[in-house]
């Protein structure tokens, strides 16, 4: 009893602490227990001038951090799939959005888990401090990252981070202090800015879900589940469950046993095969599981939160000038927290915006393959095109159907070669970066020249798509989608071949028939009944 | 040969008729939201009302099934040529002249020919046709693996619907019928009360009075 009275103190202490540090900093993550309170650590308690300084610190405890780190997709940049063979990843691809790292480097390798990469024709930065320890593990809350610094914290109030907010002096010491688990908004400032801003590439990902409210995702809400990223995205060596190339379409294992699972971030890893109550409407409902994914009931809608997602980006207008012979820009679309987001850019051409964005829907086997990465790369300009393609069919017994935001647009490709180009965009000391010239010939054949491709000189525009599966933004079982959301004509899933869904074919012909002969039924009972009412008037 | 008030209509076959007729309202306005006629009903909800009495019904039918063999009764369904053309005639032409319905309901055989005929094709064909493809409607997931099993669903749905809609058509001359000749009210009110007008031969009035005489009224 004396040992809870002495302890009673220091126990409110830390919660007062706990709550102080929350309002003030980072938010605790749930459940962190550990054992090790960093701000206690020698090594630590000193003055940094970079980030590799940091790391340097944690790699004297932490040994194997690097060289774990040093293999995963987030230092790497690259995968590739097993399945397909394609050599993929962000060093790789060309995507719908900016298109490609090549050529662009320090801009983009600015979210790179690591410091100073800034020649994609190079692997990263081979030494041990090259990791980024604090991106994931800063708990301070103030650790970030500059915009073009090739993955590097600024150290004076000066430019923009990644998030796209003026820039300030990290306190790298309070951040090596600070560390822990990652929190959501650990991940959030690279993923939520995919694309070059808030919620811009993915849909289902965005700052919203840094304090969501159950609506915008049931898991992540502190008043939902309040689950951080890595509750689902598990790791294990700093190796994280989870692919956008090599997608888990299904998991017919579910929750395994004994115990968690390491290798899956899939609705069944903890909902199990049969998620639905035993019951007659949830026996029902589990019998779906066989063709729809958890995702496309429930998740009806993404962009959820106040923050809008780009789904048309039209890179063919891009280079416009104003009367003053100046670069633009347009605000036509008002989010509905007010902010108004570009619909033109003469740096980046026009976009279009959707907020509760609703997914489309396709067989999905969990296989994405890129147009950059194809043999050759050759594309048919005659057709929209395919940044990337995924693959999927109602018989293959691992395919479901899965939601996705299908990002649209127009992008430059070698008219003569066919092929989708790189393109050099940001450089604000080249003369053939396209946001400073606004000339497409020159930034195609730059950034041409840093992938190391042929290009014929010649550039056109093509229509382009791409598919990005919905996963994200789980809303509360009450909103999951209802039944009549596709049990019905020109319902949502009226695209979808393959299954066959009761109340989509009220017009069918049989149906037709049917009604045709109940129709007949009535006009004959109406009839009769009419020549007895007249007959009989005849009588009297 | 005397016309008297005879209980035909037993207690079990009243309650048979009247859930039945009750769960077939049902089936029909559940499956007819499920079809896109109308969107009264959440889908959910209907799926599960349609589904519950389906399953009620079943038990009905197999426990009717049962009492029909077991009683004889089923007898009374057989479909018999003789007076058909009368009674069809009497329907096409008769009753605009104020004609007398030309049939005598007789103790085992209650039903007119063309009623006899046409609950035989509904017993025979189309109820068969709605609880078969009902049921295996209903269980799609026990036999999807056969090959073509979403076009198999497709052919059994679809059967499924016209059976419901041949059924609502029997359902609409069924209702219209009962106010042919006496009048609704008279038509009805046997399956309420269970008596109905019935020819007696002397034989079996004797045999009833002897040894039912709970079964004749006054």
């Amino acid at each position: 009893m004396r040992r809870v009275l002495t302890a009673l103190p220091l126990i409110l202490a830390c919660v007062a602490g706990s709550v102080s540090a929350q309002q003030s900093t980072a938010p605790e993550i749930p459940g962190s227990n550990s054992t090790a309170d960093h701000s206690k650590f020698e090594i630590l308690q000193k003055t940094f001038t970079s980030g590799p300084e940091v790391t340097e610190a944690c790699l004297s405890c932490h040994t194997e951090a690097d060289d774990q780190v040093m293999h995963s997709i987030h230092f790497n940049w690259e995968f590739e799939n097993p399945k397909t063979g394609q050599l993929l990843g962000k060093r790789n691809v060309i995507n719908a959005f900016c298109g490609n790292v090549v050529g662009n480097e320090p801009r983009c390798t600015s979210c790179h888990a690591g410091y100073g990469w800034d020649d994609m024709n190079q692997p990263p930065p081979q030494q041990s401090t090259a990791v980024d320890c604090l991106v994931c593990h800063d708990r301070s809350g103030q650790y970030t990252k500059l915009a073009t610094g090739a993955g590097h914290p600024p150290m004076e109030a000066k430019g923009k981070t990644i998030t796209g907010a003026d820039a300030w002096a990290v306190d790298l010491s309070k951040a090596a202090m600070s560390v822990g688990m990652p929190g959501r908004e650990n991940c959030g400032q690279c993923h939520f800015y995919g694309g070059g801003g808030d919620n811009v590439k993915h849909g289902d990902l965005s700052s919203a879900l840094v304090m969501p409210d159950v609506h915008t995702d049931v898991h992540m809400s502190p008043d939902g589940a309040n689950m951080v990223c890595t509750d689902c995205h598990v790791t294990e060596k700093h190796q994280w469950a989870g692919s956008r190339y090599d997608v888990h379409a299904t998991d017919p294992e579910g929750t395994g046993k004994p115990g968690e699972r390491r290798d899956v971030a899939t609705c069944e890893s903890c909902h199990g095969t049969e998620p639905h109550p035993v019951n007659i409407k949830g026996m029902k409902l589990n019998d779906h599981t066989d063709v729809v994914a958890c995702q496309t009931c429930h998740i009806p809608t993404m962009a959820k939160g106040g923050v809008a997602t780009k789904t048309w980006w039209d890179w063919s207008t891009a280079g416009k000038r104003d009367a003053e012979g100046n670069a633009y820009s347009e605000e036509e679309f008002v989010q509905s927290d007010g902010t108004h987001l570009h619909t033109y850019l003469s740096i980046k051409g026009n976009f279009r915006w959707e907020e509760e964005a609703q997914p489309i829907y396709e067989w999905f086997d969990g296989q994405v393959s890129y147009a950059s990465a194809a043999q050759g790369g050759k594309i048919d300009p005659t057709q929209p095109v395919g940044i990337n393609e995924i693959t999927g069919d109602a018989h293959d017994g691992k395919s479901r159907i899965w939601p996705f935001k299908k990002m649209e647009g127009r992008q430059a490709y070698d008219s003569v070669n066919d092929t989708l180009v790189y393109s050099h965009v940001w450089g604000p000391d080249t003369d053939t970066a396209l946001w400073t010239n606004l000339d497409w010939g020159k930034a195609i054949a730059a950034g041409m020249k840093a992938a190391g491709k042929d290009y014929s000189g010649e550039y056109g525009f093509i229509d382009t798509y791409m598919y990005w599966p919905t996963t994200h933004m789980v809303a509360p079982a009450s909103e999951a989608l209802d039944c009549r959301s596709c049990h019905a004509e020109d319902g949502r899933l009226a695209n979808i071949a393959g299954v066959f869904m009761p109340g989509t074919g009220g017009s069918a012909m049989v149906g037709l028939l049917g009604k045709i002969l109940f129709a007949l039924a009535l006009l004959g009972v109406l009839g009769h009944g009419l020549l007895r009412v007249f007959s009989r008037k005849g009588e009297h | 040969m005397s016309s008297r008030m005879v209980k035909v209509y037993p207690r079990f076959e009243r309650l048979w008729h009247w859930t039945q007729m009750a769960l077939i309202f049902l089936l029909l306005f559940t499956g007819m939201g499920l079809n896109g006629v109308h969107a009264i009903l959440p889908f959910g909800p209907a799926v599960m009302l349609h589904t519950i009495a389906a399953l009620v019904l079943l038990c009905v039918w197999i426990f009717a099934t049962f009492w029909l063999f077991t009683t004889g009764t089923w007898r009374q369904f057989i479909p018999k040529m003789r007076g058909m053309t009368k009674v069809a005639r009497f329907y096409a032409w008769g009753i605009f002249k104020g004609e007398k319905h030309p049939y005598h309901k007789l103790l085992w055989r209650k039903h007119n020919p063309l009623q006899a005929i046409t609950y035989f094709g509904l017993k025979i064909f189309v109820f068969p046709a709605i609880w078969i493809t009902g049921i295996l409607y209903l269980t799609y997931n026990f036999w999807e693996e056969v090959p073509n099993a979403t076009l198999w669903l497709t052919v059994i749905a679809n059967l499924h619907v016209l059976a419901a809609w041949v059924i609502a058509s029997f359902v609409v001359v069924h209702v219209y019928l009962l106010t042919v000749g006496h009048g609704f009210r008279q038509h009805v009110a046997p399956m309420v009360t269970g008596y109905d007008c019935i020819d007696l031969t002397p034989e079996q009035e004797a045999y009833l009075e002897t040894n039912e005489p709970w079964r004749l009224q006054s």
